[in-house]
């Protein structure tokens, strides 16, 4: 499916994301498990708020990292997450 | 203890909480240990689980399981969910369902529950109701309607064995029916109850056979809209289970009566003296404690793990399952084919592949799980009145 889409992005209802500072990283919490998120992918996933469409987070990882071309990056990650059903849109 | 001490070790993520171990239910396959019940008088207060799981998050724990037993029959399960939820814990209730009314559902809600995995028996009342020895399959087809209009995602657990794998489509038909999300269809393991009961219990090969056929038909007809996994006994692998991932390095299992182990099951095993969260705390228990670095890493494993280039990927299998059936938990689990004990595991597997045992091969009644058999069941205590 194509990520450049106006629709928000949201983390599945089974999903939380939060900061753990043991690990030092975000970790992807749901049943049964969890999964530590790399530096980018923590970046990523805490801008999934319901709201944001996948321009709008290129949009502001663009602004926070400037000079840097990110999109194919993001969107190849957010294709990933969308995939392993760890974020819908409505 | 300083954080940096320890920055390199395994640190807990998982947290059990086994808040009782009185349970409405008498499954044949319960994993809870033969005497459950010395463990009645025992159990820890609100404020001495909060404490401990207080601890725990300390550590970096983050998944925290609320069992037992029947953790509903805990009136204070509600307080205990708030808690541990404003820690940040992702908090799963593990239930039968008995006791589960509109009114805690809604509760469970509010305080921050995730998650709710519901067991169920069998799909036909008949041998639910027979193989808890209760009167509950209605009420749970109650309970899986509450856990959907409180918008939780319906995960069935379903215990299978020899006595109700051959209805897999059934289930599979009753689980697409209560929308469920996930299923698990576990095979039971041979542990405590259900290793007393283990002739009754493992499913012949054809019997396993024709249960994943029929399981990857639901599979590809429902794709994602019902996830399906299927746990075949580790008896019928030639490799043991990377049990609980290695001992004590992801998993904290905490006893009604706050004994700390490394697994469901560890209590059983002799020499280990395991530490009680009521003497010491978690991180103590953790790094510190004989029994939690027993059999941590791989310095205590003989031949043949010892130099099995598989080790790191298996941890050589199950401390509890070598103690049971080879009287030594520092073996290799018999699982393994290089095992030299595997002949326990061959011979189990070949009489289960016969329809009907003889008188003299099993044991005569099934064992309910009860309170009056946990009690026959039970290293005999000195009694306090005669000291």
């Amino acid at each position: 499916m194509s990520m450049v889409h106006p629709q928000p992005l949201r983390l599945a209802r089974q999903y939380k994301l939060q900061w753990e500072t043991t690990q030092n990283a975000y970790v992807l919490l749901y049943p049964e498990g969890l999964i530590k998120l790399t530096g980018s992918a923590g970046e990523i996933l805490k801008r999934i708020d319901g709201k944001s469409s996948a321009s709008d987070i290129i949009n502001a990882l663009e602004a926070s990292y400037p000079g840097v071309d990110l999109k194919q990056d993001v969107i190849d990650f957010l294709e990933h997450a969308y995939n392993k059903g760890w974020i819908t849109r409505d | 203890m300083t954080d940096s001490t320890h920055s390199a070790q395994p640190r807990p993520l998982w947290v059990n909480a086994e808040i009782t171990y009185r349970c409405p239910l008498h499954c044949v396959f319960c994993y809870n240990p033969l005497n459950y019940a010395s463990t009645f008088d025992k159990e820890l207060s609100t404020e001495e689980w909060v404490r401990v799981l207080r601890e725990a998050r300390e550590l970096g724990a983050v998944q925290l399981g609320l069992s037992g037993g029947e953790p509903l029959l805990r009136d204070d399960l509600e307080e205990i969910i708030a808690e541990a939820s404003k820690m940040g814990y992702y908090t799963n209730l593990l239930t039968s369902g008995i006791g589960l009314t509109e009114k805690r559902i809604a509760a469970f809600k509010t305080n921050g529950l995730d998650q709710i995995q519901l067991s169920f028996q069998d799909s036909s009342k008949e041998l639910n109701d027979f193989l808890s020895s209760t009167k509950t399959f209605d009420l749970k087809l109650k309970v899986a309607k509450l856990i959907k209009q409180y918008d939780y995602p319906m995960v069935l657990n379903v215990v299978l064995h020899r006595l109700n794998i051959d209805h897999i489509e059934q289930i599979l038909q009753m689980a697409e029916s209560m929308q469920a999300d996930h299923v698990e269809l576990a095979n039971s393991q041979y542990y405590a109850w259900a290793f007393k009961n283990r002739e009754y219990l493992m499913p012949s090969r054809e019997q396993l056979e024709r249960a994943e056929i029929i399981c990857n038909q639901f599979r590809e007809r429902l794709g994602n809209k019902m996830k399906l996994y299927f746990v075949v006994p580790d008896y019928y692998s030639d490799r043991p289970k990377a049990c609980m991932n290695g001992w004590g390095s992801v998993f904290l299992n905490i006893a009604p009566d706050g004994m700390a182990l490394p697994c469901h099951e560890a209590r059983m095993l002799p020499g280990l003296e395991f530490p009680n969260v009521r003497d010491h705390d978690v991180r103590s228990i953790w790094f510190d404690s004989h029994a939690f670095n027993a059999y941590r890493g791989n310095s205590w494993m003989p031949e043949p793990c010892r130099s099995c280039d598989e080790k790191e990927k298996d941890f050589g299998g199950c401390r509890c399952q070598a103690f049971m059936l080879t009287g030594d938990a520092a073996n290799t689990d018999p699982v393994c084919s290089k095992s030299p004990h595997h002949t326990l595991i061959t011979d189990q597997v070949a009489l289960a592949q016969r329809l009907n045992l003889r008188e003299d091969e099993v044991k005569p009644l099934i064992v309910f799980r009860d309170d009056k058999n946990s009690r026959l069941l039970s290293p005999q205590q000195p009694s306090p009145g005669i000291v």
